[in-house]
């Protein structure tokens, strides 16, 4: 297949959701089914047509970035500068490429979950329509080849979130979890905005390869501001892949319909800040990878202590997903870029599959609890499930295989991806003595197997919670079970990788290597060639490490939940501060709205009053002010001025009075006056 | 392409047009308020179609901003000319019309927002035939600014606006209307007295000469040509006040960075930052949009705050270069106090018109950020942000209007849940939130990121700071439309009604231009362009001849 036979392929899988959502948006209400049929026939094309791209790509243009560009803005002849324009395009590269099958195939799955899931809704053609802009947006972010693009992308996959995260917006915690989700990314997306803006004050270009290129051409030394670039654009991956410390808007975010936590909050976009770190790799330093490592690992850790407490099944996930992001970050950090991008494929299959699996549950329990009049109890408590293994056995075993795959149990793809990432802490403990970073990736490994298996003895395992509401649940509809089968198979380790124990030469290993750094030496990590070396030396130590951590921790969930050989109550009861700690997630809540929320709304108070009082209170003083002195120069006017003038007229007035009494109209008192007169003058002049 | 009807250019046509629309709808017999309106519909509707023509023939390449031989679609007459006034010599005044890059993108905006208003209006009862009539009025004030090259012509259309907008607000305003009448009719006049004072000092401190023929030209010119009887006069010509040459020697604003010219440029300045209006000169703006009706308010956001910032591109920044790159980091900075402050007292607002006036302010403040920049992306993006935040505005206040209409009131925690009750007119308001918190594939998110992309190449400081607001806008947006639009419907707005044709069809337009270019900015760019990578040229080395350091 030609080039262009290829990129216009890409350029029809990126279009296609969102044809849909236009005529979904004006027509969706009008359609048969409300056009469900529509936006999930449409991602099917998209997906075919990724899927025959990936081969594509693989097969011929193994090791080629195939792209497209054109002008968008041009700024012709600038001043100091000389011609300029903004040039935006699409590259696929083989990142690309599995990333197009991957948000096509999981997008699809959740559109055809969806139909079952929320058949009935309100607003569900809106709700397709939405679905549609997200993944041509998430698609765009995929295929930008440059940071503008990745910038648009970016910013409308944030607004397909808070719009279907708001979904049931009657709900007052629905708008504020959607208000929360994007605020918060928005502060991720400030310091995203300032890096991009600092590497365009230098190269005068978006475009990642001239941005590479343009640093590869920079002196040596002095480049440190480097590092802070590199940081500003993580921080669009802080607050998008939801790590410490903006991952608070993550948990909230499952107000939204589950199939969308599904696709949105757990396998592509949350996952989308990996993508970036791994676009934005080349330019990132040793400074600014060792931030990116830590960041993952605390992120990782925070999470996984909270998705143990957490009784509600979506928050769980949710953390979990947290954590599971964090692991990916923290494998981008320390240089474990194969690692960091296998693991976000493997996750997207199983992370998805677990969601639309709760969601099965909490179909089935809405249905449940509907049946038995019950408003109150918690449809996603798993303390209120039990035993659903036998009513649902086709989302138990899903479900199973899913968790196993978190859990990194052989077999699994999430096995192979998280064993790269940790033999890849390893090796970085080993380049640069960070040792507290595989120390977490191990314990948190145990941690994940241990909240899984809780969350699956408790829900699927022994007893029911009600008996009653056992048989009024029931298996969910074919069109939400089979999208689970797909994505159990597909979270096998076979699609990666034949040799189940090592996946340094599958696929997707070759097709994704780490690129090479463009930064001076003096500021680069650690090199690629040693860190190979030692993630292959570190391979069988990993394995055996993650395996046992991994055991480890779904015995302690068997020991404690199961066989109950060991009392979560009484650990409780002796943990209590700690538990009501991780209860109250860290409280970051708390300081966030206390400090940060509650601090700007009073200084917007005090603005408010400062603009009022005293800005406008010049304003009107000087207003005032003028009306004074205008009274004053008023009067001045009235008694003064016109006084002098009043007067004035008032002594003629008084002499016309005074000399009004020789106005006699008789001539011989004129005649005697004018003879006195003419004496006087007589008398003057004689004398002078 | 200088096109013209009964020998008078398309230019005047636009502006003069709506005068013609006054008579006439004065000359209407009283009670037919359908004839009135369709009068001044098909008035500014000839006003948008000659606006598309202009559109359509402007040419793209062309700088004009100082030099006549490229302005275009000129129009000269000899308008005032008197021998021998005591004291002032020979006054000689042009008529003097033509657009570029600059000013055709202003044009093209108030002929669109004079028409929404006009369709926004039909909704008016009061005293309907004066209430055209000033509105049309208004129309010529603010398209004659648009399109006047001489400032003694500018000064006229300036002050032709005040008037019919004093009235407007002041008569068919709410309860308050008289306070904020006055109040913006002063505080505009206060900028317009120290307008004056510069105008005045610039018209004594410029020399040209004049043949007889009445053709200006330059001193430089004027001397190399010899032709003879060429008269030396002072003149109120905006762009031969952009040559350095044409200064007498020893007058007040000859020179550069001098004192005087410091002052008279400042005293511009405050002229131009009262009307767009930046802190701390924007307490008038709240009141008045407050009180003044829908459609008011549009033309007021419109296209009157963008006086504020065009004055400054086509007077200030050419004709006082080294002024400007004074005090360049003081603009941005209040640009930048314009924007958060703007920004954070919106947020604390519970009137839903004071906010969208709030953010207004912001918005502005993101212009005048944008062309303190005094480079190419950082300008275009600021007259982009005129263009869009005209049109998005606009919207704002039209939603406001739309739900003033029906509830008569705005008060913001009243409301709730009318997504469901009107979808079309929550899918409107959608749009014009979503544009006016930056979102991409609007049109706001180009101008603000061309803006601060500008800015920052100059002042990094003052950027990193500005664009704290992507995240305030962003909170009161949304928190706005969570309380007018998200939630559960009041029982007592269960009977309001969704977007009539008329409110669908003013709002659509104005969202189908934000959406499309937000996709595809260049139309728009385009015409600017050349025009401001030459303004950007004056300004970074007109004057003292290079650029200062500035970081």
């Amino acid at each position: 297949m030609a080039h262009e036979t290829l990129i216009t392929l890409s350029l029809a899988i990126l279009l296609l959701p969102l044809a849909g959502f236009v005529l979904l948006i004006f027509f969706g209400r009008r359609l048969p089914r409300q056009g469900d049929w529509l936006g999930t026939g449409l991602i099917t094309v998209s997906f075919a047509l990724a899927v025959t791209v990936l081969v594509q790509k693989l097969t011929q243009y193994h090791d080629e970035t195939l792209g497209l560009s054109f002008s968008w803005i041009n700024f012709h002849d600038v001043p100091l500068v000389g011609p300029l324009k903004l040039v935006l395009g699409v590259q696929v590269d083989n990142l690309a490429a599995i990333m197009l099958c991957v948000v096509t195939l999981v997008s699809m799955l959740v559109h055809l979950f969806s139909i079952g899931y929320m058949r009935g809704d309100v607003r569900y053609s809106r709700y397709f329509a939405y679905l549609g802009l997200f993944s041509f947006s998430m698609l765009e972010i995929v295929l930008a080849d440059n940071l503008f693009l990745l910038y648009v992308g970016w910013e409308l996959v944030g607004i397909c979130s808070y719009l279907l995260i708001g979904h049931w917006y009657e709900k007052k915690s629905a708008s504020n979890a959607a208000i929360k989700a994007f605020i918060t990314n928005r502060v991720g997306d400030f310091g995203f905005l300032i890096g991009m803006l600092t590497l365009y004050a230098t190269f005068h270009t978006f475009n990642l390869r001239e941005l590479f290129e343009g640093i590869q051409r920079l002196p040596g030394d002095g480049q440190g501001w480097l590092t802070a670039a590199g940081v500003l654009i993580f921080c669009g991956a802080i607050g998008k892949s939801a790590q410490f410390p903006l991952h608070v808007w993550l948990p909230d975010a499952m107000e939204g319909p589950t199939p969308v936590s599904a696709l949105i909050h757990a396998a592509t976009m949350v996952a989308a800040g990996v993508y970036l770190v791994a676009r934005t790799f080349p330019l990132m330093t040793g400074d600014a990878l060792m931030v990116i490592a830590y960041i993952g690992a605390i992120t990782a850790f925070i999470a996984a202590t909270i998705a143990i407490v957490q009784n509600d099944i979506k928050k769980v996930l949710a953390y979990s997903t947290i954590s599971q992001l964090g692991y990916m970050i923290m494998s981008m950090g320390v240089g474990g870029y194969t690692g960091g991008f296998f693991h976000l494929t493997t996750h997207a299959m199983f992370k998805a599959g677990l969601f639309l699996g709760s969601g099965s549950v909490i179909h089935a329990m809405h249905h449940a609890l509907h049946r038995q009049n019950d408003h109150h109890t918690d449809a996603q408590d798993i303390r209120s499930m039990g035993g659903l293994k036998a009513r649902m056995p086709v989302t138990f075993w899903t479900f199973v295989v899913f968790t196993l795959a978190i859990s990194g149990v052989p077999l699994t793809s999430g096995f192979l991806s998280k064993d790269e990432i940790l033999a890849g802490t390893l090796a970085f403990a080993g380049l640069t003595g960070h040792a507290l970073i595989p120390v977490i990736g191990f314990l948190v490994a145990g941690l994940t197997a241990f909240y899984m298996f809780r969350v699956v003895i408790l829900t699927f395992l022994g007893e029911p919670a009600d008996a009653g509401r056992m048989e009024h649940v029931h298996e969910s509809p074919a069109v939400m079970t089979i999208p689970l089968v797909i994505l159990a198979a597909l979270s096998l380790c076979f699609v990666f990788s034949l040799n189940p124990v090592d996946a340094s030469g599958s696929w997707i290993a070759r097709a994704v290597e780490r690129p090479a750094t463009v930064v001076p030496s003096v500021l680069a990590g650690p090199g690629a060639q040693e860190f190979e070396e030692g993630v292959r030396h570190f391979h069988w130590t990993a394995m055996a490490l993650s395996l046992t951590v991994a055991g480890m921790g779904i015995l302690a969930a068997f020991m404690t939940y199961s066989w109950k050989k060991i009392n979560a109550d009484a650990i409780e009861a002796a943990l209590r501060p700690v538990h009501t700690f991780l209860l109250n997630k860290w409280y970051f809540d708390e300081l966030y709205n206390g400090v940060l929320v509650r601090g700007l709304l009073g200084a917007t108070v005090v603005l408010r009053w400062f603009d009022n009082t005293v800005v406008d209170g010049i304003v009107n003083g000087a207003g005032l002010v003028t009306r004074g002195v205008s009274f004053v120069s008023g009067r001045f006017d009235h008694y003064v001025i016109d006084g002098l003038v009043n007067l004035t007229a008032w002594v003629s007035g008084a002499f016309g009075l005074l000399f009004r009494k020789t106005q006699t109209g008789r001539v011989q008192t004129y005649v005697v006056l004018a003879l006195f007169s003419v004496m006087i003058f007589y008398f003057i002049f004689r004398l002078g | 392409m200088a096109s013209s009807l009964f020998g008078i250019g398309i230019l005047s046509w636009m502006t003069f047009l709506p005068v013609l629309g006054m008579v006439v709808v004065l000359m209407l017999p009283k009670g037919r308020p359908g004839l009135t309106r369709w009068t001044a519909l098909a008035v500014t509707l000839v006003q948008v179609a000659l606006a598309a023509v202009l559109f359509g023939y402007f040419d793209r390449s062309l700088a004009g901003i100082s030099s006549q031989g490229t302005m275009q679609f000129v129009e000269k007459a000899r308008w005032i000319d008197v021998q021998g006034v005591s004291w002032f010599g020979r006054v000689h005044i042009e008529y003097l019309l033509g657009i570029d890059g600059l000013s055709v993108v202003m044009v093209l905006l108030t002929a669109l927002i004079s028409c929404v208003a006009v369709i926004s209006s039909w909704t008016i009862e009061k005293s309907l035939k004066g209430y055209f009539a000033l509105l049309l009025l208004l129309d010529t004030g603010m398209m004659g600014v648009f399109v006047a090259l001489d400032f003694f012509l500018f000064y006229m259309f300036w002050e032709v606006m005040l008037l019919p907008m004093y009235f407007l607000i002041g008569i068919w305003g709410g309860s308050r209307r008289e306070y904020a009448a006055i109040k913006f009719f002063l505080y505009t006049l206060l900028g317009s007295v120290l307008m004056l004072l510069a105008m005045l000092a610039l018209y004594f401190s410029t020399n040209v000469y004049i043949d007889p023929a009445g053709t200006l030209y330059s001193i430089a010119e004027g001397a190399k040509l010899g032709i003879p009887g060429l008269e030396k006069i002072h003149t109120f010509n905006l762009l031969q006040m952009m040559d350095p040459g044409n200064f007498v020697p020893g007058s007040l604003l000859a020179g550069f960075n001098t004192f005087w010219r410091y002052a008279a440029y400042v005293a511009l300045f405050i002229g131009f930052a009262i009307k767009v209006p930046l802190f701390p000169f924007h307490t008038w703006l709240p009141d008045a949009h407050v009180e003044a009706p829908t459609p008011i308010s549009v033309i007021l956001a419109g296209v009157l705050l963008k006086m504020g910032t065009y004055g400054m591109l086509r007077i200030s920044f050419p004709i006082f270069p080294d002024a400007m790159r004074h005090f360049a980091w003081e603009l941005a900075l209040l640009g930048v106090i314009s924007m958060v402050y703007g920004a954070l007292v919106a947020m604390a607002q519970t009137d839903f018109k004071k906010l969208i006036a709030y953010s207004s302010i912001s918005h502005m403040g993101i212009v005048v950020l944008g062309m303190a920049s005094m480079n190419t992306q950082g300008m275009m993006g600021a007259v982009f942000q005129m263009f869009n935040h005209g049109t998005i505005t606009a919207m704002l206040f039209l939603i406001v209007g739309v739900l003033y209409d029906r509830a008569h009131t705005r008060g913001l925690n009243e409301f709730g849940g009318l997504m469901n009750q009107m979808p079309r007119y929550a899918g409107m308001m959608t749009v014009a939130f979503f544009a006016a918190l930056g979102l991409p594939g609007l049109s706001g998110f180009v101008s603000e990121l061309l803006s601060l992309l500008g800015a920052f190449q100059t002042f990094q400081t003052l950027t990193i700071i500005s664009a704290v607001t992507i995240v305030l806008t962003a909170g009161y947006m949304l928190w706005v439309l969570q309380r007018v639009f998200l939630g559960t419907l009041p029982d007592k707005w269960k009977g309001l009604t969704d977007l009539n044709a008329r409110e669908t069809l003013m709002l659509a337009s104005l969202a189908a231009i934000v959406i499309f270019l937000g996709i595809y900015p260049a139309p728009m760019l385009n015409l600017m362009n050349t025009s401001l990578n030459a303004l950007s040229g004056i300004v970074l080395h007109g004057g003292a001849g290079t650029m200062m350091g500035m970081n």
